[in-house]
């Protein structure tokens, strides 16, 4: 297929006059479509582990328990996560850019190499060969297939990321676009970068691990814990990266939220580039191969200068909606741009709450977590998958969930089905999510382990008696997750009869009807021409800022305080 | 003004916003003071994850666990030996599939050399009910002072997925009020 052919095949976007390229459409599409089997696949998955660790249910055996939780964990965090980015970087450089993909052919041959890594994979652990849990921890030993599968999936997303830096050029080149990248592009670009660090970690633990599961070469235990989480955070950093772009997305399309100033946005992201991949250690901070200075400095993001990178977009993100409110006339005290906002859209909730929790839950406790002393008191227990469900979940799936009501109509072409639900959803998913994870923080705190098939201890030498609050806390935690995963449930059955059943836009590119969110039927005004004049002062989410900074401060030296009343240790 | 989608005007390079620039100050003064507590920690704290840290062969850590046994041995419950090493030594804790071998008879107050380290992969030391968490990592002796601070019964519950029998592998460590304990090596009462 020729250049021409491909950029004569595209159509033009109604809703925001953007050139699409026809292979770039199917591309999202497949993308898509896979992450939303692995996400069906994790998902089932969530519930049966969660029903497992609610004694009162305790549905599984512990072999089950364990490949599941394995399941789990490489379903949602590898398969449906690498998947939809995919698909966002598909987006962020061919559609944005009105540009062709730059080598069609090797796109989809590395999209079906990614699914037959992954098919591998789940054979090998739904087959019981690869009972390794998500972390796969050397020594414990899975079958070849399972690493080879993996390092698969890992090439075929990185040859994505090598055709999303192409497709940068063709685009430059070919003049499709006028001055620098948007934004949103911007920061996939950054995504992208954090990938090829992560998965170039991801090669160097686990062609090795694959050459010792074979008799060939040794693996030092230490040395894998170090390196595998260099795939395994810094890849959490993809993630972050690519959700904070979704946000900027997300914040345009519903109500035209504008870019208080690139130089500190895109700062901000340069930053994660820059020091995300010293996340490692924040696994690594109880462990006996590294010092003390090492810690401290890795742990910290050099001197968290990361941290300050989520905590500028923290600003800058809900400050650029409330002035692109503002500037279209919500200017009434603190709160009426939040106020009259379009809550009922869902792809506003998702925005709004994955923010909200991703910041007050999920990156409050990770910052403590992985400050070094007070990981003493955190390290393995439930607040840990506590803290990275608050951010990976309600952070990043749930801003997924929402941008996926605009890829419904804007890519697909289709009428979101079962609007009534659609509209609850989020909510659902956000308030379920929520609650689970602030719980099974919660929980951890009497030191609860994570990963663990039965916590009344039945069959060990000693009796082990957990606080009584725990059993209500996980019974909390249970009924909250349970929320989420109808929540979830309900994304699923709304995206597959959406793409596959669902009724077609008009030709004329028009958005009118039912099923189409808010942001598409009432676009956002356009700005008054003198919006360049306009203050660019946002006094509400200054506001909303101090509320977040006064959490963070109580929660972080309340731990330390916990920690100062523990066995003295040194 | 633009949103995110759309190519910025070509100078981009601009200064902040007063509001946006308070911001960035306070975060990084925040991100300042997060990056000051830890070695502050170190200085004035009491809980710190430092510890002697080298390398071992885990059949020589596995011998070396069995001598301190032979030398402290005091009793036995549940098939597990109970080890009541003197003040101020060095104390060798084994975890393998799926037990944490011995049982730790500590005096509270006084401070230990606490070794942990394990035979075949990695496992979790979680000291129940206190709450105190360190990886147990094959090939590498992390050596911990630890002074017990309360008196009581206590288990090392296993929080690192070390296999099928992982939920069976609890330990034990008794504390006792300094006054009761007897310093006597080999053979003493229980």
């Amino acid at each position: 297929m020729t250049a021409a052919a491909v950029t004569a095949d595209g159509r033009v976007c109604p809703a925001t006059g953007l050139k699409i390229s026809a292979t770039a459409e199917r591309l999202i599409r497949a993308n898509a479509v896979a992450a939303t089997v692995a996400l069906l696949i994790g998902g089932i998955a969530a519930i049966l582990v969660l029903l497992t660790r609610w004694q009162a249910v305790h549905l599984l055996p512990a072999s089950w328990f364990y490949r599941i939780l394995t399941v789990h964990g490489m379903s949602m965090l590898i398969f449906f996560i690498l998947f939809f980015e995919m698909a966002v970087l598909y987006f962020a450089s061919a559609v944005l850019l009105s540009s062709r993909v730059a080598t069609p052919r090797l796109a989809w041959a590395s999209f079906w190499l990614m699914v037959l890594g992954a098919v591998m994979v789940e054979y090998t652990m739904w087959a019981g060969k690869a009972d390794v849990l998500f972390t796969s921890y050397v020594p414990l030993r899975a079958d070849p297939l399972f690493y080879l599968g993996v390092i698969l999936f890992a090439v075929g997303a990185l040859i994505v990321v090598g055709i999303f830096f192409g497709t940068l050029v063709v685009a430059k080149r070919e003049r499709t676009y006028e001055g620098s990248v948007p934004l949103i592009t911007f920061g996939a670009v950054t995504a992208a970068i954090i990938a090829v660090i992560t998965l170039g970690h991801g090669a160097a633990i686990y062609i090795p691990t694959f050459l010792w599961s074979l008799g060939i070469m040794q693996v030092d235990p230490e040395v894998y814990r170090m390196v595998w989480w260099g795939l395994g955070h810094a890849s959490q950093q993809i993630n972050v990266a690519a959700m904070v772009s979704i946000w900027y997305l997300l914040g345009a399309l519903t109500i035209g939220a504008l870019v208080l100033n690139e130089k500190v946005s895109r700062s901000a992201f340069v930053l994660y580039v820059l020091f995300i991949s010293m996340a490692a250690a924040h696994h690594l901070l109880v462990d006996p191969g590294l010092s003390p200075a090492w810690k401290v400095w890795n742990t910290s993001y050099a001197m968290y200068l990361a941290v300050l990178a989520s905590m500028v977009h923290g600003f800058t993100v809900p400050a650029g909606m409330e002035l692109g409110q503002r500037v279209r006339g919500l200017t009434k005290g603190l709160f009426e741009w939040l106020r009259k906002a379009p809550w009922s859209d869902p792809g506003f909730a998702a925005l709004i709450t994955s923010i909200i929790i991703f910041g007050f839950v999920g990156g409050i406790t990770g910052v403590t977590f992985g400050t070094e002393q007070i990981n003493i008191i955190a390290h393995n227990t439930l607040r840990i998958p506590g803290h990275f469900h608050a951010t990976v979940v309600a952070g990043t799936a749930l801003a997924f969930m929402g941008v996926t009501y605009y890829v419904i109509p804007l890519i697909f072409r289709k009428r979101v089905a079962f609007w009534g639900l659609a509209k609850v959803q989020p909510w659902l998913f956000a308030i379920g999510m929520f609650v689970f994870s602030t719980m099974m923080t919660f929980a951890g705190t009497f030191g609860v382990p994570r990963r663990h098939w039965d916590i009344t201890f039945s069959g060990a030498p000693f009796g082990v008696q957990f606080s009584p609050a725990v059993d209500l806390v996980m019974g909390i935690t249970a009924i909250g997750g349970l929320m989420a995963a109808l929540g979830g449930g309900i994304y699923i059955l709304i995206t597959v009869w959406s793409v596959f059943f669902g009724q077609p836009l008009p030709a004329d590119g028009t958005f009118t009807g039912p099923g189409l969110p808010h942001g598409l039927t009432h676009p956002p005004k356009p700005l008054p021409p003198d919006a360049d004049r306009h203050s660019k002062k946002t006094p509400g989410t200054l506001v909303l800022v101090f509320v977040f900074l006064a959490a963070f401060i109580a929660y972080y030296f309340i731990n330390w305080k916990l920690l100062s009343v523990v066995w003295r240790i040194g | 003004m633009h949103t995110g989608i759309s190519s910025p005007p070509r100078i981009w390079w601009k200064p902040a916003h007063g509001t946006e620039r308070l911001w960035v100050a306070v975060a990084f003064g925040w991100c300042i003071v997060l990056f000051a507590m830890m070695p502050l920690w170190h200085l004035k704290g009491q809980q710190n994850p430092s510890g002697i840290r080298h390398r071992v062969d885990p059949t020589r850590y596995y011998q070396r666990v069995q001598e301190f046994i032979a030398t402290y041995k005091v009793g036995e419950e549940a098939g597990f030996p109970i080890v009541a090493p003197p003040p101020g030594s060095d104390v060798y804790l084994l975890a393998q599939m799926w037990n944490w071998t011995p049982i730790l008879k500590l005096q509270k107050g006084v401070e230990y050399t606490l070794h942990l380290s394990a035979l075949d992969v990695n496992h979790g030391f979680n000291l129940n009910p206190v709450n105190i968490n360190f990886q147990v990592v094959p090939g590498y002796d992390y050596g911990l002072r630890v002074v017990p601070t309360e008196a009581g019964d206590f288990r090392i519950v296993c929080d690192e997925f070390c296999g099928i029998g992982h939920h069976v592998m609890v330990g034990k460590v008794i504390v006792t009020d300094s006054a009761v304990v007897p310093a006597t090596p080999t053979g003493g009462a229980q």
